[in-house]
């Protein structure tokens, strides 16, 4: 009796189980494998599952559209970190001799993570995309040969958003004597700005203060109670994650501090984040490494190519545009470019790791690219060389408007000159602790 | 039958006083030891060495480490994770300020440091006990990492406070930190220290500090009564506990992952090691080990099951049966075994002793 209790238990989850697979994809020994680590689980989800939406949508687009890749199919496997770190580092080792070439390239997602992976990549040959996260000084390809960083770094969104503080002020001269809060999530990922700012409230004459948040940052109401009621700040800076932004935005609203001077870095910026804080997020701003809405052609083409047929992602077509939804394209995009060219230089087979870190090293995304993508003013071209793992660095304001993000200003340079000296001496302090020898790029 | 040891007789108080007085438990030992050093650094993957193996490893040598606080003294410890990010940033600037210094001196000094730093955060246990010293101990924890992220001097004033080890040699010129260390020159790095470290440990709870310690665990007013000083017995217990902690701490940096900020070692790693010792068995040595074999092994089997099996899940929906198979587990041998999973082995041995007759 006992047993057959158990036996129809056993049987009723295999049934259970059995439902919800989907079918297998079919894995070509000729299609180039992709894997991806993704959060989809976890205290970040949200702003997670939009991210990895946009990149299986713009993969399985090339491969609905055009077949892959000059004619390479391309197989995406992904993998759940739940931004853990130690999962993330799992997932990498169980993904990245997957396929026929192993994985060509890894974007981590997280901070944690990209830290763990540092090692690894440059003993695996695997390139490191970090786009808009990670280590700044990775811009220096001469010391980080695998690690790249387009399009824009921690310390770039700092001068970025002073640069746009300067606009609004009538020019650099007039941030003299201005008082500037940088409110930041006490990790490795929120300090990251405070050099920069510091080296530029040297330079500008701004008085600099600074508010770091514990983790998760659920508790605010000191912080901005001395930010409102006692500083009074002309402006707030912050480098917020997760669940702090939402709050520190309805903390802001609490002690009345105006929203339109309330500044976030582009992990402040998603979607997400703005809904719960409700009205009182109208009016905030935030950094943008890609342009923002769900009008330009690749939309189109996606929801024309996956959606209407249902092979979209995502259950419905509302969270394409989302910010988070067009990173998720931007990193699909510039791995599968670097892919092309890999493949029109070593032939039209799965490339390997070291190879598209060939490409990469020679990646130029211009205007005409971007048109052809369907992506012109959505990102920002990308041009990239053996010593630069940047690019421009570019970025743009952007507004809540209470249901989205309106970009208020156009692509905003970094001062690439100042920020150029401390990308190469801190990646020099690096070398030196780790006993790298920079490689010659030329 | 398999378990029975009528007919081994000691002929001197040195083998009954040996750690392993039984002949099967003595092949036991060498045959687990054999598969560790060599079967398995020659027929697993570089997968299954370095990111199943390696961890598993460094946390069962923090599970040791409070196992001896919280297991063997009875010190309930929320501290963990602070004294592990005491042993990785003492051992990064051990290794930076002296660039020479062999890692293993690295490793001893990082541990020692972390004992100093423990004794300091035992005191409170001389006046508090039981949960109310968890408490002391969990502002050991966020003190700890907030010094560490606060304090440039730490991480050698890097802008985003992460640290990164350099490369260093174990013998020669094998490198086990680092970008280019093999797998398996890591993982056997890691296994002797772990195995010279339990080995220390083993004999030190049948020492009479060990004793003391369980004395003061059982009864302390007793303990007191019959002369054991509270001061040094706690304050030791704190120190070898942190020693240990410091050491994985320092492995976990180094050799596991090379670069890491604070927030690796935050109150979830805590709270990952209480939870191995509570598993795995208080007051065991080899409960340590199957308490990390647990927490670290199987969320990584459920996570990996479902594609060995040929099923094709979305990753989301794997993540969420892993955390609900891994919960339901953790409830299942709590019930089965409230006295974790080296007490389970224990009642094994003594039904194979009677095997086949059982009662």
């Amino acid at each position: 009796m006992k047993i057959n209790k158990v036996k129809t238990g056993i049987i009723a989850a295999a049934v259970g189980m059995a439902s919800l697979i989907s079918t297998p994809t079919v894995m070509a020994a000729d299609a180039q494998y992709i894997g991806s680590l993704v959060y989809r689980t976890g205290p970040y989800a949200p702003g997670g599952i939009p991210w990895a939406d946009g990149f299986a949508d713009y993969i399985n687009l090339l491969n609905e559209r055009d077949g892959g890749i000059n004619g390479v199919k391309l197989n995406l496997e992904e993998c759940d970190t739940a931004y853990n770190t130690d999962k993330g580092v799992e997932c990498y080792e169980r993904l990245k001799n997957n396929g026929p070439t192993g994985m060509p390239a890894v974007m981590p997602l997280s901070t944690g993570i990209t830290y763990a992976l540092l090692d690894r990549v440059v003993a695996d040959k695997i390139p490191l995309i970090t786009s808009g996260y990670g280590r700044a000084d990775a811009a220096d390809g001469t010391i980080f040969p695998y690690v790249f960083v387009p399009p824009a770094t921690y310390w770039g969104g700092a001068d970025i958003a002073i640069n746009y503080m300067a606009s609004e002020e009538g020019g650099y001269d007039n941030l003299k004597g201005k008082k500037i809060a940088l409110v930041y999530h006490d990790s490795a990922y929120g300090k990251e700005p405070i050099k920069t700012l510091e080296a530029l409230a040297g330079k500008h004459g701004f008085e600099l203060s600074l508010f770091p948040v514990p983790h998760p940052g659920l508790e605010q109401k000191a912080t901005w109670l001395k930010i409102g009621r006692q500083l009074r700040p002309d402006y707030v800076l912050m480098y917020g994650w997760g669940v702090m932004n939402a709050t520190a935005i309805k903390e802001a609203a609490a002690v009345n501090f105006p929203r339109e001077k309330f500044i976030g870095i582009w992990w402040s910026g998603n979607d997400v984040d703005m809904v719960p804080a409700g009205k009182a997020a109208v009016g905030y701003k935030s950094l943008q490494f890609n342009g923002v809405g769900a009008d330009f052609d690749v939309h189109k083409m996606i929801k024309q190519v996956l959606y209407a047929n249902g092979k979209g992602s995502a259950d419905s077509e509302a969270g394409i545009g989302e910010v988070a939804y067009n990173r998720g394209l931007q990193s699909a995009v510039l791995l599968t470019e670097a892919l092309q060219g890999a493949m029109n230089e070593f032939g039209n087979k799965p490339v390997t790791g070291e190879q598209v870190q060939w490409a990469l090293d020679r990646l130029d995304i211009d205007e005409a690219r971007l048109k052809a993508i369907g992506a012109e003013g959505l990102f920002d071209p990308i041009k990239l060389s053996c010593a630069d793992h940047l690019g421009k660095g570019r970025a743009k304001i952007t507004q809540w408007d209470g249901t989205q993000w309106k970009a208020i200003t156009d692509w905003i340079q970094p001062n690439n000159e100042m920020l150029d000296v401390m990308y190469k001496e801190s990646a020099a302090a690096y070398a030196k602790e780790k006993g790298i020898t920079p490689r010659a790029c030329n | 039958m398999f378990y029975r040891e009528a007919g081994e007789f000691k002929a001197s108080y040195k083998a009954d006083q040996a750690i392993l007085p039984i002949r099967q438990d003595r092949w036991f030992i060498w045959a687990i030891l054999a598969i560790a050093f060599l079967v398995i650094p020659t027929v697993s993957s570089d997968y299954w060495l370095g990111t199943i193996m390696l961890p598993f490893l460094i946390l069962a040598l923090a599970a040791l480490g409070l196992n001896v606080l919280t297991g063997y003294a009875g010190q309930l410890s929320l501290g963990t994770g602070g004294f592990m990010a005491t042993g990785a940033f003492a051992a990064y600037k051990l290794a930076t300020m002296f660039p020479g210094m062999h890692i293993l001196l690295v490793l001893l000094f990082s541990g020692t440091i972390t004992a100093g730093v423990g004794i300091l955060f035992g005191i409170p246990s001389l006046r508090i006990k039981g949960f109310y010293l968890a408490v002391a101990t969990l502002a050991s924890q966020f003190f700890l990492i907030w010094m560490f992220n606060k304090f440039g001097w730490f991480t050698n004033y890097s802008s985003s406070g992460v640290i990164t080890a350099p490369p260093m040699a174990a013998i020669g010129d094998v490198l086990v930190t680092g970008a280019y260390a093999t797998v398996t020159a890591k993982y056997l790095f890691t296994l002797s220290i772990v195995t010279l470290l339990a080995l220390i440990t083993k004999n030190l709870v049948r020492s009479n500090i060990g004793r003391e310690w369980m004395a003061v665990r059982d009864m302390d007013i007793a303990a007191e009564i019959i002369g054991i000083k509270m001061l040094p017995t706690k304050l030791k217990a704190f120190a070898y506990s942190s020693f240990l902690c410091g050491i994985a701490g320092a492995l976990w940096a180094f050799v596991h992952t090379g670069s890491v900020e604070p927030l690796a070692f935050d109150v979830n790693r805590s709270f990952q090691i209480l939870f191995m010792i509570i598993i795995g068995g208080l007051g065991s040595i080899m409960g340590a080990f199957l308490g990390a074999a647990f927490i670290v092994l199987l969320p990584i089997f459920l996570s990996n099951a479902p594609h060995w099996f040929g099923l094709d899940i979305p990753v989301d929906l794997i993540s969420h049966i892993e955390a609900m198979v891994f919960g339901a587990l953790i409830i299942f041998f709590l019930i089965v075994e409230p006295h974790g999973l080296a007490r389970l082995w224990q009642i094994t041995k003594e039904k194979l002793r009677l095997w086949p007759f059982p009662y």
